[in-house]
């Protein structure tokens, strides 16, 4: 008899709980916390941090290679790299590039703010010890690009896609603590008040072409760069054009929607106790934390050095605009700018760099992935 | 003389913070637009007098579009 209930109780999941689960289960509450009081980033933390406690229940196999349901939506969605390009088609038909094509001279600061990805990428491999791919997956965390990161992460480091995804989106939604600081610790009050010059339209023949002749050139110079490239055109085309209402509005709402679903649930589910719980992990969260702190004033100082070369000098808050956290890096840059004047309006030009930053970060994976491969 | 007060990008119209007819100074808060899903306000840019409001709650803006003229001293 106890031996029948003894066999009973062992079928059950309470008997297999290690403290090493409980702790994770601790940690996908708090990203459910965060997400539901603090509304950090919640389309992707509240998902993620389920799919974590899912993917820490003993027995339950949800991850299970082959069979577990979550494990498919890995291994089909992301790892056939099928769920991030889908997000940057829907993030193409949001996306105006607009106010980045009335200056072009600011794709530069989105550029420049990819600095913090190199520099990260750097202190990880040469002081740290990571190994090349894993310092990439950690330095790309600095481009505030969630599919980007997890793209990268799953080709060339899966088993950092978890922490770095995790670690990418909490410090997206930390960007206007994070940014101000450096913001001010680089510019001047009285550079800080620079107004912008009155920018061109962009008409609408502009706004198609440059779809096309992005993809043709970023494509062609960036090989790599092309699952995620070709979407998020393709996705800008539906939207520009005019034409297909029901794909960009598909595309931008419905799809977009429905694949973040898919994104976060494996995502958090790759964090099992064993992947997570490393000293690694303090690592990975410092570094991702230096490479936003770098990115942004790389950007600034990109702003600055633009500033020595030409006549109208630009605001060079906007190079921490190209840190892409579309449109978190721009808000930030428009309230500092107005803190140091009520009527300098730095939004829509902020946004052009924060476009630009997007795109550049997508070039870094692809270029971290053709040379590591 | 006359001050134009525009909108500095194109949005919607949410709160406006005086009436014509009313005093108002430089910095004041003015009205509010939202564009990017982000409040932005827009201060007056001269003190003097409201002498009208060209827009109300709820209208769409183009950038430079104008929102209220002042008469300043």
């Amino acid at each position: 008899m106890i031996e029948k209930l003894s066999a009973l109780l062992d079928t059950t999941g309470f008997v297999h709980l290690t403290p090493g689960m409980a702790f994770m289960w601790l940690i996908g509450l708090t990203l459910i916390w965060l997400a539901i009081a603090k509304e950090y980033e919640p389309m992707l933390l509240l998902p993620i941090g389920f799919g974590i406690i899912l993917a820490n229940l003993p027995l339950a196999g949800l991850m299970e290679p082959g069979t577990g349901l979550l494990w498919r939506f890995y291994e089909y969605g992301i790892h056939w790299e099928v769920i991030p390009p889908l997000i940057f088609l829907g993030l193409g038909a949001l996306t105006d590039f607009g106010p980045m094509l009335a200056k072009p001279s600011l794709i530069f600061l989105g550029a420049g703010a990819q600095g913090g990805v190199y520099i990260a990428f750097f202190i990880a491999h040469l002081l740290l010890g990571f190994s090349l791919p894993e310092a990439a997956t950690i330095g790309i965390i600095g481009g505030a690009d969630g599919p980007t990161t997890i793209f990268l992460a799953s080709k060339i480091a899966p088993h950092m896609l978890g922490t770095c995804a995790v670690a990418a989106y909490s410090y997206m939604a930390l960007v206007p603590i994070i940014l101000p600081p450096v913001m001010r610790l680089l510019t001047s009050e009285q550079e800080r008040k620079i107004g912008m010059a009155k920018t061109r339209k962009v008409g609408r023949l502009e706004k198609m072409l440059f779809p096309v002749v992005a993809v043709l050139v970023i494509i062609l110079l960036v090989p790599a760069s092309a699952p995620l490239m070709a979407m998020f055109m393709v996705g800008n085309l539906f939207r520009e054009s005019k034409v297909v209402e029901r794909l960009n509005l598909a595309s931008q709402n419905e799809l977009l929607n429905i694949v973040t679903i898919f994104l976060g649930l494996p995502v958090g589910a790759t964090m099992n106790a064993d992947n997570f719980l490393r000293w690694d992990v303090i690592f990975i969260f410092v570094l991702g934390l230096v490479a936003f702190i770098a990115s942004t004033a790389t950007g600034i100082l990109v702003a600055k050095a633009m500033n020595c070369f030409t006549k109208t000098k630009i605001n060079p808050l906007l190079g921490a605009a190209g840190v892409s956290a579309v449109p978190m890096a721009a808000r930030v840059v428009h309230k500092v700018g107005q803190q140091a004047d009520k009527k300098n309006y730095l939004l829509m030009y902020a946004m052009g760099p924060n476009v630009a930053g997007v795109i550049g970060t997508v070039i870094a994976a692809g270029i971290f992935l053709t040379f590591l491969k | 003389m006359q001050a134009k007060m525009t909108a500095p990008m194109a949005g919607k119209v949410i709160q406006i913070h005086f009436n014509a007819g009313q005093t108002v100074e430089e910095d004041d808060e003015g009205i509010v637009i939202e564009a990017m899903k982000m409040e932005t306000m827009i201060y007056v840019p001269h003190t003097g007098l409201v002498e009208e409001i060209k827009v109300k709650v709820g209208d769409r803006v183009e950038e430079d579009d104008e929102l209220a003229v002042i008469q300043t001293a």
